[in-house]
């Protein structure tokens, strides 16, 4: 096509933890994300080439991979304003257990949201009339500011302490936890609350704020995390979580 | 660190604000009017107000100080989080001890 105009020279991370970047020629192309060019690969030159995505659009939160140093949704990350001089090195999320090539274990990610009691716990059933909720209260708000996650992993793969403290839950699973402490329908504060509040919790986070700049929809959870310090604090103090 | 941690370190970081800035003031009042030892010994021996104001700042710096040592080593060295649990506590009492001596020496007439 007309519009290819030159090559991309790209490194791909090829094997499990003991592999080797591995250099290919990828036709240049006007509009192109960095996923297009992992896919590019894949189907013309390395079918075997392990990589995870779903929507293409910045939905799912799968594509998440580590793009000339920095983790980046590679859906929505154009060639054009990451590549280094015509090259791209592109590598598995950081601080997660490698499967293989470009696709990390999630497993550790999604644990730790589980274990930050990161998902909703009822206090209705389907039965009763929808729970009215301001949008302009403080809990909604603060609340809104914190929902769009994606889960995608980048902030957890961008983030010191989750490389220097394995217990660490990191900041997505934080962020989420926030939004919970402030859903007025939920019944699992208490527990979830103290989960945050333990070694490895909320208080562990040093406030660098990677997490925020790298996060791919400007989300701040190192804000939200502060916010769970203050309340696992206050809770604490009057005797309402125990630690 | 856990929500105990991070409160005691914080309280104590907010007993030592004001402790520090008077502290600083002392050490400014002290050079400006050229106490010597003697002269600062005469105001410290038998004062119950500076036993209480340094021996508050050294309890509390003895808190403060092993909770981020902990964290240090916990973040950054090969030390297991017991092993670090054990250095940070050693740290803590040697800090407690050495600074009771120093009140002790300087206010018990």
């Amino acid at each position: 096509m007309s519009n290819v105009r030159s090559q991309l020279t790209v490194s791909l991370w090829r094997g499990g933890e003991d592999g080797r970047y591995q250099s290919y020629q990828v036709p240049l192309r006007e509009n192109q994300t960095v996923l297009d060019v992992v896919t590019w690969v894949q189907r013309n030159l390395e079918p075997s080439l392990a990589y995870r995505f779903a929507c293409r659009v910045g939905m799912c939160g799968s594509c998440a991979m580590t793009v000339n140093g920095r983790p980046r949704w590679t859906c929505r990350t154009h060639v054009s304003r990451v590549a280094d001089d015509g090259r791209l090195e592109i590598g598995p999320l950081e601080n997660l257990p490698l499967i293989k090539d470009l696709a990390a274990d999630m497993r550790p990610f999604f644990e730790k949201w589980q274990q930050a009691k990161g998902a909703f716990a009822p206090s209705k059933t389907r039965h009763d009339p929808i729970e009215t909720i301001r949008p302009d209260s403080p809990a909604r708000r603060a609340a809104d500011a914190a929902i769009e996650c994606i889960n995608c992993g980048v902030c957890y793969a961008a983030c010191d302490v989750v490389r220097w403290n394995e217990d660490y839950l990191g900041p997505a699973a934080l962020n989420r936890a926030w939004t919970l402490v402030n859903d007025v329908r939920d019944t699992a504060n208490v527990r979830r609350l103290e989960a945050v509040a333990a070694s490895g919790g909320c208080h562990a986070c040093h406030s660098h704020q990677p997490c925020q700049e790298h996060c791919p929809l400007s989300l701040n959870p190192t804000a939200s995390i502060a916010g769970l310090k203050r309340r696992t604090a206050l809770s604490f103090l009057k005797g309402e979580i125990e630690a | 660190m856990n929500v105990r941690l991070y409160l005691a370190q914080r309280l104590t970081a907010a007993v030592m604000v004001p402790l520090v800035g008077l502290h600083l003031a002392v050490i400014v009042y002290a050079t400006r009017h050229e106490l010597s030892a003697a002269d600062v010994l005469a105001r410290t021996r038998g004062s119950i107000a500076w036993a209480l104001f340094y021996g508050i700042f050294v309890l509390a710096a003895a808190i403060h100080a092993p909770i981020g040592i902990r964290t240090v080593l916990t973040e950054w060295s090969p030390l297991k989080r017991r092993s670090a649990d054990g250095v940070a506590i050693g740290i803590g009492l040697l800090l407690l001890v050495l600074g009771l001596r120093a009140v002790a020496a300087v206010v018990l007439p």
